[in-house]
């Protein structure tokens, strides 16, 4: 219990940084403490107390393996993670030619 | 960060990249093709491939970085590697439905069991790895260009 | 147990320092370490795979960072009204973590997981693909979909950032219209 405590403790850390932030790459860095956040939620969910790797070894017999679902929804959630993170890098290196400035406050013209 | 950057870093860094680069990627290659018996897996595997051509174009620069894998090339890695995973899912529909498991399964610890798993590795290691190159070529390209007309 | 908690506290360490400093290439390097310290504990909670992928994930993560932050300046002003908006932001985040800590204690104990489905693919996972990688078998065989989802994501990326990187846009179709008009 104690342990999913920190992992939302490492959560607010990313939302705070978000919400507070005014310099974009600031607010992509929260974001990547987000989904590192979430993702260890995820194996920690799947833990099994004195559990094994699940992979079958050829000398032993394995009786006690962790979980090994939640691993394959982390493996595709970091891979995605990736592509959201460049696609967001690429935008702020945009927004910075155009405006000269990473500061969202002076973003602020929606014209068509 | 302009012209001398494109003629890439120290000599220390350029040796020492000259001697890992290979091994790097022979690395990613393991990694990718014992998919099925140890950890690692397709995504890992491509990843570290496409990491060892940005290590090359993070030492060299980008002119001997692109005359390795050029950028039409990696276009065509890509598409490769995409179109390869969706054939061997649509293969599937020979035994009944989509992705199924239609190559004889061997015996467990052997390089060549598991069915389509391998292949299956195979073709998405391509896909990230030239994806990922992709990206970064395409990044690099465009702080050069805009640093270059100020 | 101890080391997953000293880690945890060390990652937690290093995002506060990642949000809190000013120079730029600094906090980079701080999510970075945070990184490093998530791999670890994937590795101590028993999932290599996961380590492996995290640790190569995160490399290049930082690459496209420290591209986009180099030579680049950094405001330093604080807008008025910085109490007020502090304190509402730090009164939400109180009011999530209280109904956080309500919900928690519907999970079951840590270390102890109901295994419903994971228990089919653990006992004939290894017969029925022929894989040992029980891992590998679930993601490109059981699951094979969200595989194939994965990948057009990675491929919309790719074209994603390809077009917005572009240079050639509008701008040059206007300055050919009037230089045709003049």
């Amino acid at each position: 219990m104690m342990v999913y405590l920190l992992c939302i403790i490492l959560f607010c850390c990313g939302l705070y940084c978000v919400l507070r932030k005014r310099n974009i790459i600031k607010i992509i860095i929260g974001v990547i403490i987000l989904e590192y956040a979430v993702n260890l939620f995820f194996i920690l969910t799947g833990y099994r107390m004195e559990g094994r790797a699940p992979i079958f070894s050829s000398e032993a017999e394995i009786l006690n393996m962790v979980d090994p679902l939640p691993q394959a929804l982390v493996l595709t959630a970091i891979v995605i993670g990736l592509a959201t993170t460049a696609l967001l890098v690429a935008i702020a290196i945009r927004i910075y030619e155009k405006y000269g400035t990473f500061d969202i406050t002076e973003i602020r013209e929606l014209k068509g | 960060m302009s012209r001398e950057h494109e003629k890439g870093m120290s000599l220390i860094v350029k040796t020492i990249t000259r001697l890992t680069v290979g091994l790097i990627l022979l690395y990613g290659i393991y990694i990718v093709s014992h998919g099925h018996v140890s950890p690692g897996g397709g995504f890992a595997g491509g990843v570290i491939i496409g990491l060892s051509f940005v290590h090359l174009m993070l030492a060299y620069g980008k002119d001997v970085a692109l005359g390795k894998l050029s950028k039409q090339a990696s276009s065509f890695f890509e598409n490769l590697g995409a179109m390869l995973f969706l054939g061997i899912a649509l293969l599937g529909f020979i035994g009944g439905y989509f992705f199924l498991n239609f190559i004889s399964k061997g015996e467990p610890f052997r390089l060549f069991s598991a069915g389509i798993i391998p292949l299956c590795n195979v073709a998405i290691s391509l896909k990230v790895g030239a994806g990922l190159f992709g990206i970064f070529v395409a990044l690099v390209l465009l702080k050069l260009k805009s640093e270059r007309k100020r | 147990m101890i080391e997953l908690y000293v880690l945890l506290i060390f990652m937690i360490i290093g995002a506060i320092i990642a949000v809190e400093i000013k120079d730029l290439l600094s906090s980079v390097v701080a999510v970075g370490a945070v990184g490093l310290g998530l791999s670890i504990v994937f590795l101590i909670l028993k999932a290599p795979d996961v380590a492996i992928t995290q640790l190569v994930v995160e490399i290049l993560a930082l690459i496209i960072l420290i591209r986009a932050t180099l030579k680049v300046d950094l405001p330093f002003s604080t807008s008025g009204r910085w109490f007020f908006n502090t304190l509402i932001t730090v009164g939400f985040i109180v009011i999530f973590l209280l109904a956080a800590v309500k919900c928690l204690k519907d999970l079951p104990e840590f270390g102890y997981p109901i295994m419903r489905v994971a228990s089919t693919y653990l006992k004939e996972g290894a017969l029925k693909t022929g894989a040992t990688n029980l891992v590998a078998s679930v993601i490109l065989d059981y699951r094979a979909y969200d595989t194939l989802g994965e990948a057009t994501i990675l491929f919309t990326a790719v074209i994603g950032v390809l077009a917005v990187v572009r240079k050639i846009g509008r701008k040059k179709e206007y300055e050919e219209v009037e230089e045709a008009d003049e």
